[in-house]
């Protein structure tokens, strides 16, 4: 069954999904879920293996041969990605239950599940897949659920955030579609590999840079670069924790990869980067998003919000890492993808935890958490250092490639703004950690606990994983740099 | 409603008629245009024309709301359950060429089945989003 791998990676958790809809217990539902997420996990570590054993993975679906059938295509590069997303699922998974069960309607909860599973299963089939019309099919499986999910939230402004959401997503992923059209017109073919081979013969035509276009600007609404942001932070802010936790730390990595897969494999980085000068685009619009979400941050009265505003940030600088097109570049930007992935959804559980609590993500509210709940705050703390890149943390290894990358190229200014930012996100942390630790408990609240265990394990799972890839590095670095060579088409 | 007598015995012929060509575009799909999702759409018009002559009420005792889900479900279970006999007949995910030992009747119950399973979502999305318009609540 190991070379069936790839289609059950995605078929799995949406079989799964269609039997958690119709499942009546929420609990039955959730373990469900779980079992199949674990599954999901074991399924991606395997064929990481695989990829690190034997190279690129090619599946035909249906039996149909490449350039007619659909293709489903594994390298370094989205072997990586499928092992952040199908973990992270796994960890947010256990953690739902108890955090759900406070957040959402308990007749909702089968349907939750089932979106969730559903929309998992369209982040790995977006991951899996060589071809682009079947990358769109799954790009709007797990954008329809990632609208479901936060639509669920209590707050009733999760209703509009979710139409925001519904809104944005739906122009991004059209833009999306008329360019994989523009291409199909012009080249006669869906597959990556097909399609970077015919496209240097039309690439002199109009039509090919007005697909480029489209295709940026959809996948750009679709990761949230500034200035195609506006639709994250309230989705983040009201969604349910669990959505919060999974989407942050998921959807938005999935779309740079799509962003990765169409600049360096479709498009080919000399096309990108010389022809359209892409990195004049990519450059600026990072540093704004890094400089001015961070400063936002900042100022942020809700914790979840302001978090949502970090991982715009944090979106500019893999898009940076990205930019500078080189080796060590796309090196820092692929390891960020793993490694804001599992800062970030440690610090939404974190928070999650909190609200469970004490019914309030508002950072005066929070206001001597630290002692009620030394463990859940521990793990903000930690997850905190490493958003800010404190060495031993998986921020530092990322911040690290992403600066050298920077010298590399001799743009001191830019590893001087990397520097500066860091520093912005200690402020905005320590806001959290003065008012959670220095500040006495409101009256009313003396009795708020620590949150329980079914809580502390996911989130401590990823603090762990945050200190353990931050201090050996040898795996996600070695997997991120090989998939650069393969992105840039250097022989490793 | 009640006296619209003209309205309800057309209704009363209608109905089964339109479920009937439903069912033909269903079936001719194999060799001529239509298919499940056409199928689908065909088949919830005629639950869509009963409940407006006879109200939502009466729809909801005929097909009730649950069913619908269960339609949903089990329709696309049914397409990705193809995929996964394929799987253990030997050949890839919905090589249809694995179900018969004639590679022609492979593919012929394959989408056969297939087509069916988009069928059953189709007409349960299309009754689903129907009753979640029409009524003021949903399932729940």
């Amino acid at each position: 069954m190991t070379e069936h791998l790839p289609v059950l990676q995605v078929a799995i958790p949406m079989m799964a999904a269609l039997v958690s809809a119709l499942i009546p217990r929420g609990r039955v539902a959730w373990g469900w879920a779980v079992a199949t997420c674990w599954i999901g996990l074991g399924i991606s570590m395997l064929i990481l293996g695989q990829v690190l054993a034997g190279g690129t993975i090619s599946y035909e679906l249906g039996g149909w041969a490449a350039p007619w059938g659909i293709e489903y295509r594994i390298d370094h590069v989205n072997a990586f990605v499928l092992l952040i997303v199908s973990g992270i699922g796994a960890v947010v998974a256990p953690f739902a239950r108890l955090s759900l069960e406070r957040e959402i309607e308990p007749s909702h909860l089968p349907r939750f599940y089932a979106a969730f599973l559903l929309c998992l299963s369209g982040l790995l089939g977006i991951t899996v897949t060589g071809d682009v019309f079947n990358l769109f099919v799954f790009l709007e499986v797990s954008s329809l659920t990632s609208y479901t999910m936060v639509a669920m939230g209590q707050d009733r402004r999760a209703l509009t955030a979710a139409y925001r959401y519904l809104i944005m997503g739906s122009i991004g992923a059209t833009f999306i579609v008329i360019g994989v059209g523009l291409l199909y017109a012009m080249t006669g073919t869906l597959n990556m590999a097909d399609l970077a081979e015919r496209i240097p013969e039309v690439a002199s035509t109009r039509t090919v840079p007005v697909a480029f276009g489209f295709l940026t600007v959809g996948i750009s609404l679709k990761l949230a670069l500034f200035p195609l942001h506006l639709w994250l932070p309230n989705a983040y802010t009201y969604s349910p924790s669990a959505a919060t936790a999974f989407l942050a730390a998921t959807a938005t990595k999935v779309a740079v990869y799509v962003l990765l897969r169409f600049f360096f494999t479709v498009f080919g980085a000399s096309f990108s980067f010389d022809v359209m000068q892409l990195d004049y685009v990519l450059l600026p619009l990072g540093l704004v998003a890094i400089f001015s979400m961070s400063m936002v941050a900042i100022f942020q009265e809700n914790v979840k919000r302001m978090l949502a505003y970090s991982s715009l940030a944090q979106i500019g600088y893999m898009v940076l890492g990205i930019s500078f097109a080189s080796v060590t570049g796309l090196t820092a930007g692929i390891l960020h993808l793993f490694n804001h992935a599992v800062i970030k959804c440690a610090l939404f559980l974190a928070v999650g935890s909190v609200f469970y609590r004490i019914g309030s993500v508002r950072i005066s509210a929070m206001a001597g958490v630290g002692r009620q709940m030394p463990w859940t705050m521990g793990a903000f703390v930690l997850g905190g250092f490493s958003l800010i890149g404190v060495p031993l943390t998986v921020g530092f290894i990322s911040k690290w490639y992403l600066i050298l990358a920077a010298i590399e190229r001799g743009w001191w200014p830019v590893a001087g703004l990397i520097l500066i930012t860091s520093l912005m996100a200690v402020v905005y942390i320590w806001r959290v950690v003065e008012s959670a630790y220095f500040q006495p408990a409101p009256g009313g609240r003396e009795s708020a606990r620590e949150a329980p265990l079914a809580l502390l394990l996911p989130t401590w799972a990823l603090i762990i994983a945050n200190l353990y890839f931050g201090i050996d590095a040898s795996l996600t670095t070695g997997v991120a740099i090989e998939a650069a060579r393969a992105l840039l088409g250097v022989g490793s | 409603m009640s006296r619209n007598v003209i309205l309800r015995i057309a209704t009363k012929v209608l109905c089964p008629n339109i479920f009937l060509f439903a069912l033909y575009v269903q079936f001719h799909g194999d060799y001529g245009p239509g298919g499940g999702f056409q199928a689908g759409v065909i088949m919830a018009a005629g639950f869509v024309l009963y409940a407006l002559v006879y109200g939502l009420e009466r729809t909801q005792g005929v097909f009730p709301p649950l069913w619908g889900h269960v339609s949903m479900a089990s329709g696309a279970f049914l397409y990705a359950g193809v995929g996964v006999v394929t799987l253990l007949l030997g050949g890839n995910f919905l090589d249809y060429n694995a179900l018969a030992v004639d590679h022609h009747d492979g593919q012929h119950w394959g989408i056969f089945t297939v087509e069916l399973g988009v069928l059953l979502t189709v007409f349960g999305a299309m009754i689903s989003i129907f009753y979640a318009f029409a009524g003021r609540r949903g399932l729940d």
